[in-house]
């Protein structure tokens, strides 16, 4: 199918009006991709996203484990222009005095209005590695004592800036989708064609244990592996062997779908003609069949990998999946699991917004990819 | 049919034989047994429990075996309806999952008609009018109930319902009903408390489901056997609800007979959050103790629920669809 409208040797003497008709098909998905402008949108938030994973500890005022002695459970504070001498060109944050709730004894914080904090960007903080080295350059920060900070997003109960865990967390939670389904592509789309091209025993074998693997409902058994990883192990190897968990699974639906198409691929005259030709397996296989399914592949990792996003929080939650020190928006979210916290400390649930956003960006984009891969859709 | 289904039943075996296996290996792979986490757990308390009791509990319950020995003894035990001792609950598993599952399933079923109910009607509308405000509307909320963690949206629910609404926090009954004998009181009571699950559990299906019916209403909208029914002037009502509707359920009903099994494991996180008194949480608990008789029981039955699931979508698709052999 690829084969067969790709582009002739000379397209010089056609205008530009013509050029669909003997354009690629990675041009003609493009072309239909850019039509689709939630798509388009989708996929930007999630560069953005993906950026400010790699820069997190620059966007973050704070280290994810920065304790503010004191300052536990602070709401998200309001960033200021007009002081009560009036506008400031730079925005600031008032410092905060703590007093006591007379009812519950509950600690609330108000605001003190003779204590101004500007807001300066590009600040000197908390050392922090980015790219391999250590800086201690912070994209913004306020100037003033150890106990005081700017928290947009508030404090959690052992006084640790929302905001900031939240670009840390979100180096996990959005990392772990990508690498996992990365995992299950390869196996996936590897075993999908073997399946599928040699047939014989070896399509018998593995259609049996993916009928197997299958039959095991997703949830239990992502519990039921994550519960088998020993709590005292690394924070990285943790990470990985809940990426490995979750792509278990994954790769099942992917290589049934690989073996699908290779079935019906595999009679098409190219393959056929190429044979004849005396090209190997191998070459076939790489050269003329995984370009011909590679859309479809990239169709299926886009829609999983919010699956994986969820089901990484979930397990989080439940504190199953990454544990502290490390963060994840799902660890983060775990603060809020009891109710009495969360009819006080509604902010806590902030991260979740984060997760929502993500899932909702990837759904998007994989419908509009879909839609573009396919030639024959309308 | 029959023959069919018999035939089905025969290839579920090796199946069957295989998960098993897996599940047995799953539930061993956590380093140590339920005994451990025990003695650790006495250990944080200071009373001091004596090794030897513990090597003797070993032994009675089969533990200081090798493993293979150990998965015999458990799986002959399975098919004579023994699936082994809760070591926490100090009672037989087979106990603990049947009190459980009758509200299980009630939830689960509860939350498949609510779908249903939902999914259809809106599914229909919005092939109808494709790409009106409220197709539009209705695409939107679908996508946000995919894209909430089902997690989120039971926190959000108890809260409302407590904070809002005066209800009790989590559960299925009022504290005065959750020993009481069965009557109409708390039948009523239970009532009042299920919606909230069935909603939250629901809300993610819903809207895979909705999504669903709509692609298949618009296929079918294209036909023309429908252009014929609108052209010998048949009322539109007719058109739709005997001519498209008939067929466009048929991608639904094919995945109807997974669905329960499906929530009854996707209910699981929401059951938990919200302190149900099902399967779910009975899981984690076991999952956390190491109580893995428990555990691998419960995960061999959603097992077998799912491949059953399977072989009455099938053979609910034939018969609804008469254009399909079984083969």
């Amino acid at each position: 199918m690829a084969e067969a409208i790709q582009s002739p040797e000379s397209t010089d003497n056609i205008d530009d009006s013509e050029r669909i008709y003997t354009a690629g098909q990675w041009h003609l998905a493009w072309r239909k991709f850019k039509q689709n402008k939630l798509a388009l949108i989708s996929g930007g938030i999630l560069g953005i996203m993906y950026l400010c994973t790699l820069l997190s500890g620059f966007i973050a005022p704070y280290e994810a484990d920065h304790r503010f002695g004191g300052r536990d459970f602070v709401s998200p504070q309001s960033i200021r222009f007009f002081s009560d001498e009036g506008f400031h060109f730079r925005p600031f944050v008032y410092g905060l005095t703590i007093a006591f709730d007379p009812l519950s004894g509950r600690k609330i914080y108000q605001e003190d209005h003779n204590r101004r904090y500007p807001i300066y960007l590009f600040e000197t903080g908390d050392t922090h590695s980015f790219l391999g080295f250590n800086t201690q350059l912070h994209l913004f920060g306020i100037r003033g004592q150890n106990t005081e900070g700017i928290f947009i997003f508030g404090t959690d109960r052992q006084g640790r800036d929302l905001f900031s865990r939240v670009f840390y967390g979100a180096r996990v939670s959005l990392t772990i989708g990508l690498i996992g389904v990365f995992i299950s592509i390869i196996l996936g789309s590897v075993l999908g064609v073997v399946s599928g091209y040699f047939g014989g025993w070896i399509d018998e074998l593995l259609q049996r244990l993916i009928e197997i693997l299958r039959a095991f409902p997703q949830i239990p058994l992502w519990m039921a592996l994550s519960a088998a990883i020993p709590a005292d192990i690394d924070q990285l190897k943790t990470y990985f062997l809940i990426t490995l968990i979750l792509s278990f699974l994954g790769w099942t639906s992917l290589a049934r779908q690989i073996r699908g198409r290779m079935l019906s691929l595999r009679n098409e005259e190219f393959v056929i003609s190429a044979l004849l030709m005396g090209a190997s397996h191998t070459r076939i296989i790489f050269r003329h069949l995984i370009p011909a399914v590679l859309g479809h592949i990239i169709v299926i990792g886009t829609i999983a990998v919010p699956q994986m996003i969820l089901a990484e929080s979930a397990l989080s939650f439940l504190n199953l999946g990454i544990r502290p020190p490390m963060t994840s928006w799902g660890v983060l979210l775990q603060d809020g699991r009891s109710l009495t916290t969360l009819y006080y400390y509604q902010w806590l649930l902030i991260p979740a917004s984060f997760i929502v956003v993500a899932v909702l960006c990837f759904n998007f984009l994989g419908d509009g990819l879909r839609d573009a891969v396919d030639p024959y859709s309308k | 049919m029959l023959t069919y289904i018999i035939r089905r039943l025969i290839r579920m075996i090796p199946t069957l034989i295989a998960i098993s296996v897996m599940v047995f290996v799953i539930i061993q792979l956590p380093p140590g047994d339920f005994f451990d986490s025990l003695q650790a757990q006495l250990a944080e308390s200071d009373s001091q429990a004596d090794q030897e009791v513990f090597e003797a509990l070993r032994r009675q319950y089969n533990l200081d075996k090798p493993l293979w020995q150990q998965y015999v003894y458990w799986i002959t035990g399975c098919l004579q309806g023994d699936f082994g001792y809760s070591f926490e609950w100090r009672r037989p598993v087979s106990e603990l999952i049947a009190e459980r599952l009758g509200l299980t399933f009630l939830m689960a079923s509860g939350a498949l008609i609510f779908m249903w109910f939902i999914a259809l009607p809106i599914g229909i509308y919005s092939a109808r009018n494709r790409y009106s405000f409220g197709d539009y509307f209705w695409t939107f909320m679908a996508f946000i109930g995919l894209c909430v963690p089902g997690f989120i949206i039971a926190l959000v629910a108890m809260y409302m319902s407590v904070f809002w609404f005066g209800g009790s926090a989590g559960g299925l009954f009022s504290p005065e009903f959750k020993y009481a004998t069965w009557s109409l009181a708390k039948v009523w009571d239970l009532l009042m408390h299920l919606w909230v699950p069935v909603v939250v559990i629901g809300a993610a299906g819903t809207a895979g489901l909705m999504r669903i019916m709509r692609t298949s209403m618009l296929d079918v909208l294209d036909e023309q056997y429908i252009t014929t029914a609108r052209a010998k002037g048949l009322a539109e009502r007719w058109v739709i609800y005997k001519y498209a509707v008939r067929v466009a359920i048929n991608p639904m009903i094919s995945i109807l007979g997974l669905q329960l099994p499906q929530l009854v494991s996707g209910s699981i996180i929401v059951a938990i959050v919200l302190g149900l008194p099902t399967t779910g949480p009975l899981f984690f608990r076991a999952l956390e103790t190491q109580d893995m008789y428990l555990a691998g029981t419960f995960l061999m039955l959603l097992a077998i629920l799912l491949l059953l699931g399977n072989l009455v979508a099938d053979v609910l698709l034939a018969w609804a669809d008469p254009r399909i052999r079984l083969e």
